[in-house]
């Protein structure tokens, strides 16, 4: 729908269907602004809610199976016009909180975002890095126009390598080799045009010789295996008490039994009668 | 008999207390400017407090973990007194609250003997113990007494 409405607006070397537009020199015209979202959101939602509002009380009046599946099948409908509508929130970007790696090993900075609009071909990635107690940060990573760029003249030349794919709008980097110099605020920014509004998140790496224990980890260990064996132990006891009872009771009922046969064979004792 | 089941209680109740102050409060090593313990390193300079938490380590990690236990078997065997100061026949012993306090004054024992012999791992050589450690000395001794008295007490009336 919002295509066609776009082909009829025209615009310089308009041609069938999408695509790249050709400008006045020939070269690709930056995209034109995509008609106001509202007057596109508003119709697929104000159509699904004008066939529910009609057809609910035919269908409800109604009873049986084809009609409940019937109403499913149009709220299904609804909700996807509905969801498939613009909306004008802003990309929300997601990296880890904090790396921990040992020296000289590989990292991988995972860095992906979520937008209500489809990722378009012109998404960007950027990474830059700010090292520990400095105040300035540095771009190490850019990737625009479908290509990476990756630092080549600043601390991670030949060490940085792009390993995300911005089909799945995912923009992580991996750093090989790390030192103590390494420790930093890596903080990552991404685009996707029209829904540039975003926050940067950033993700703190830190360095070690060896990986330390977290704290807690051996104390929580420790008492849950206590604790554990304690509540092990009383079920067991209750289970013992719980079987020896029970042996009891056949033990006792046995020797009744015996002393009675007409116990055993009740229905002969019957016919007997 | 009232006065026996009081006494019984607060030398119960004391253990738990000195437990509980034992592991919070941060006075297991002082020296004249810091004062550290299981959880942080508490150092003042000019009047400022400035608590960081304590570097992981492992041994440090296991005293933490044995003097929780010890708290919580000693809160168990508090309970169980009472469940079984109703439901024991005459002539009974406590036995489970006997086990419970004496497993409690076990793992404060162990405990406290591993803080004394790794403590210079992450201590410096000038600290000395502070009160806090020298209470869990006390609590250990005051556990085992009210054990051993819950084993041998048999219940009356």
């Amino acid at each position: 729908m919002e295509e066609e409405e776009w082909n009829n607006k025209g615009g310089p070397g308009a041609g069938p269907g999408s695509g790249v537009w050709l400008g006045i020199n020939g070269y690709p015209a930056p995209r034109a602004p995509r008609p106001h979202s509202l007057h596109s959101s508003v119709s697929p939602a104000l159509l699904s809610s004008l066939i529910l509002l009609v057809s609910a009380p035919a269908l409800a009046a109604r009873r049986g199976r084809q009609t409940e599946a019937m109403l499913t099948l149009l709220v299904l409908t609804a909700a996807v016009l509905l969801g498939a509508a613009p909306r004008s929130d802003a990309i929300v970007i997601y990296t880890g909180w904090e790396r921990h790696a040992l020296v000289g090993s590989d990292v991988r900075l995972s860095c992906s975002f979520f937008s209500w609009r489809w990722t378009s071909e012109d998404v960007t990635f950027s990474w830059s890095y700010r090292p520990d107690g400095a105040r300035d940060s540095i771009s190490i990573f850019h990737y625009t126009g479908g290509a990476p760029y990756v630092d080549n003249k600043g601390p991670f030349r030949e060490r940085l390598e792009f390993v995300g794919n911005p089909a799945r709008r995912d923009g992580s980097i991996l750093i090989r080799n790390l030192d103590f110099n390494d420790n930093g605020t890596f903080t990552c920014d991404a685009k996707n045009p029209p829904d540039i509004v975003g926050r940067p998140s950033s993700v703190r790496l830190l360095v070690f010789e060896k990986v330390p224990i977290q704290a807690g980890v051996i104390t929580g260990a420790i008492i849950g295996v206590v604790l554990g064996l304690l509540i092990l132990v009383v079920a067991i006891y209750y289970l013992m008490r719980f079987l020896v009872a029970r042996r009891v009771f056949n033990l006792s009922v046995r020797p009744a039994l015996q002393s009675n046969p007409a116990l055993h064979y009740p229905i002969h004792s019957l016919r007997a009668k | 008999m009232l006065i026996l089941l009081c006494g019984i209680i607060f030398l119960h109740v004391a253990a738990i207390a000195l437990l509980f102050v034992s592991t919070i409060v941060s006075a297991w090593t002082v020296n004249p400017t810091s004062s550290g313990d299981l959880w942080v390193n508490c150092t003042s300079s000019n009047g400022a407090y400035n608590c960081e938490t304590l570097e992981t380590g492992v041994w440090i990690q296991v005293v933490q973990a044995l003097m929780i236990l010890s708290i919580i078997f000693s809160f168990l065997s508090l309970f169980l007194f009472f469940c079984q100061l109703f439901t024991l026949q005459k002539g009974g012993r406590f036995f489970l609250t006997g086990t419970f306090q004496i497993l409690a004054s076990l793992f404060v024992m162990s405990g406290a003997i591993i803080y004394t012999i790794m403590s210079p791992e992450w201590t410096a050589p000038s600290d000395s113990f502070g009160f806090a450690y020298i209470l869990a000395w006390v609590a250990f001794p005051l556990a085992f007494i009210s054990g051993l008295i819950y084993v041998i007490l048999r219940k009356r009336e």
